[in-house]
């Protein structure tokens, strides 16, 4: 059938959300400063958005890894 | 619940309608005023009107309009807000050419209504594991969320009733979604844009008579972004609209740099004698997802492939609903 390893990458990707959701919960949620009083907020934001970058990075690079070993034949084109 | 069911039909029947009924006069006066652009992948060339987003936006505007009188909520002047917005967006893209970074910048701030009315909830939900806070980070997630979604639909926009029928299916998991999830008058909201889809793919499948054009591909694509966001299920959405983000990503990572596909002279596919589509082996040309599905198989037509597309946004759109499901439970 037309585009089956595209169907074989929409569900690899569908997982690495599952994973990757489950990995930011358990890294970001605990993430909580205190002792700054008013820049608590700003910091652990900071601290979060900084984390979030490197998982996004690592899940984009993941999906690349995927996506090179699901389409090699067709990539070649 | 009886009054969302009666609210529900009404205002779908309303988007439907008005789509249905306006476009044809849209062609026309596109027609006239020459407003016209080559569909190259159809024997012949024909010409086709462009672009659609005027009556897409009529018939979500004023269904929208009669969905706040059901349901006086801010949610809902957000979404239409923020729709209104991205159309002109598209707009001024349709009218004048636009470098590589308007659309995404531009769309970025269509968003501003909804962080403006603050209808959005800065816990982020994954399935199974529960939400995580992140107040202030919540706040670009807005921003990309809006980029992301009105840009995925407009590159998808590359075929005879893709981008229309696209979204019928997405659009469709997200109302289940929203439903399963019980944030009825925001499924009522995703159910108009489902019904605006319908009446339009009606003109845009093979042998399109109009096109969407930028300001229907965005419209569609921030309505969509703005649901997500104000009825908290970016996670569901984002995988709803599997095979768009895999287009976008193929794109990005084979060109290594936001680019518009006008800029780009090397072609993905090429026509055969008998009209049908075929990958291309040059090198400099983008990865996409119609070359993908074309790569090593045999050529097929505008419409073959426009159907294999569809599948792929049914199963895309299953493993939303799934997704949903999985939001009620929590390790």
């Amino acid at each position: 059938m037309s585009g089956s390893s595209i169907f074989v990458f929409i569900f690899a990707m569908w997982i690495l959300i599952i994973i990757g959701g489950g990995i930011s919960v358990l890294i970001l949620a605990p993430i909580e400063i205190s002792g700054y009083s008013e820049f608590d907020l700003i910091i652990s934001s900071a601290i979060k958005a900084v984390v979030s970058i490197g998982l996004v990075v690592a899940w984009i690079f993941i999906l690349s890894k995927v996506k090179n070993w699901i389409f090699r034949s067709q990539l070649k084109v | 619940m009886q009054h969302q069911i009666i609210a529900a039909i009404i205002v779908s029947s309303i988007a439907f309608f008005l789509v249905f009924v306006i476009t044809p006069f849209l062609i026309k006066a596109l027609e006239k005023r020459n407003s016209v652009v080559k569909d190259y992948h159809r024997k012949g060339g024909a010409m086709v009107a462009r672009p659609g987003g005027p009556s897409l936006i009529v018939g979500i505007l004023i269904s929208g309009i009669v969905l706040y009188a059901f349901f006086p909520k801010t949610e809902i002047i957000a979404i239409l807000t923020t729709t209104a917005l991205a159309f002109f967006v598209g707009l001024v893209d349709d009218k004048k050419v636009m470098g590589g970074w308007f659309k995404p910048l531009a769309l970025a701030a269509t968003a501003i209504p909804i962080l403006l009315l603050g209808v959005y909830d800065s816990d982020l939900s994954f399935p199974l594991f529960g939400d995580v806070k992140i107040p202030l980070l919540y706040l670009g997630v807005v921003v990309i969320m809006i980029s992301i979604t009105g840009n995925t639909i407009n590159s998808i926009d590359v075929l005879n009733g893709v981008a229309s029928g696209f979204m019928v299916i997405a659009g469709s998991a997200l109302t289940i979604s929203l439903i399963i999830l019980q944030n009825y008058e925001v499924a009522i909201a995703s159910l108009m844009l489902v019904f605006a889809s319908l009446a339009f793919y009606k003109y845009h499948k093979f042998p399109s008579k109009i096109f969407p054009g930028d300001s229907g591909a965005l419209t569609l694509g921030a309505m969509y972004g703005a649901i997500a966001i104000v009825g908290q299920v970016e996670v569901v959405a984002a995988i709803a609209l599997g095979p768009a983000i895999i287009n976008s990503f193929l794109f990005l990572s084979s060109m290594k740099r936001i680019v518009e596909h006008r800029e780009i002279k090397a072609k993905p596919v090429s026509l055969t004698e008998d009209f049908k589509l075929k990958a291309t082996s040059d090198k400099d040309a983008s990865v996409t997802l119609v070359r993908l599905i074309l790569a090593g198989g045999r050529p097929l037509t505008e419409k073959e492939i426009g159907y294999v597309i569809f599948r792929l946004t049914i199963f895309s759109g299953i493993l939303a609903i799934i997704t949903a499901f999985m939001m009620e439970i929590s390790l």
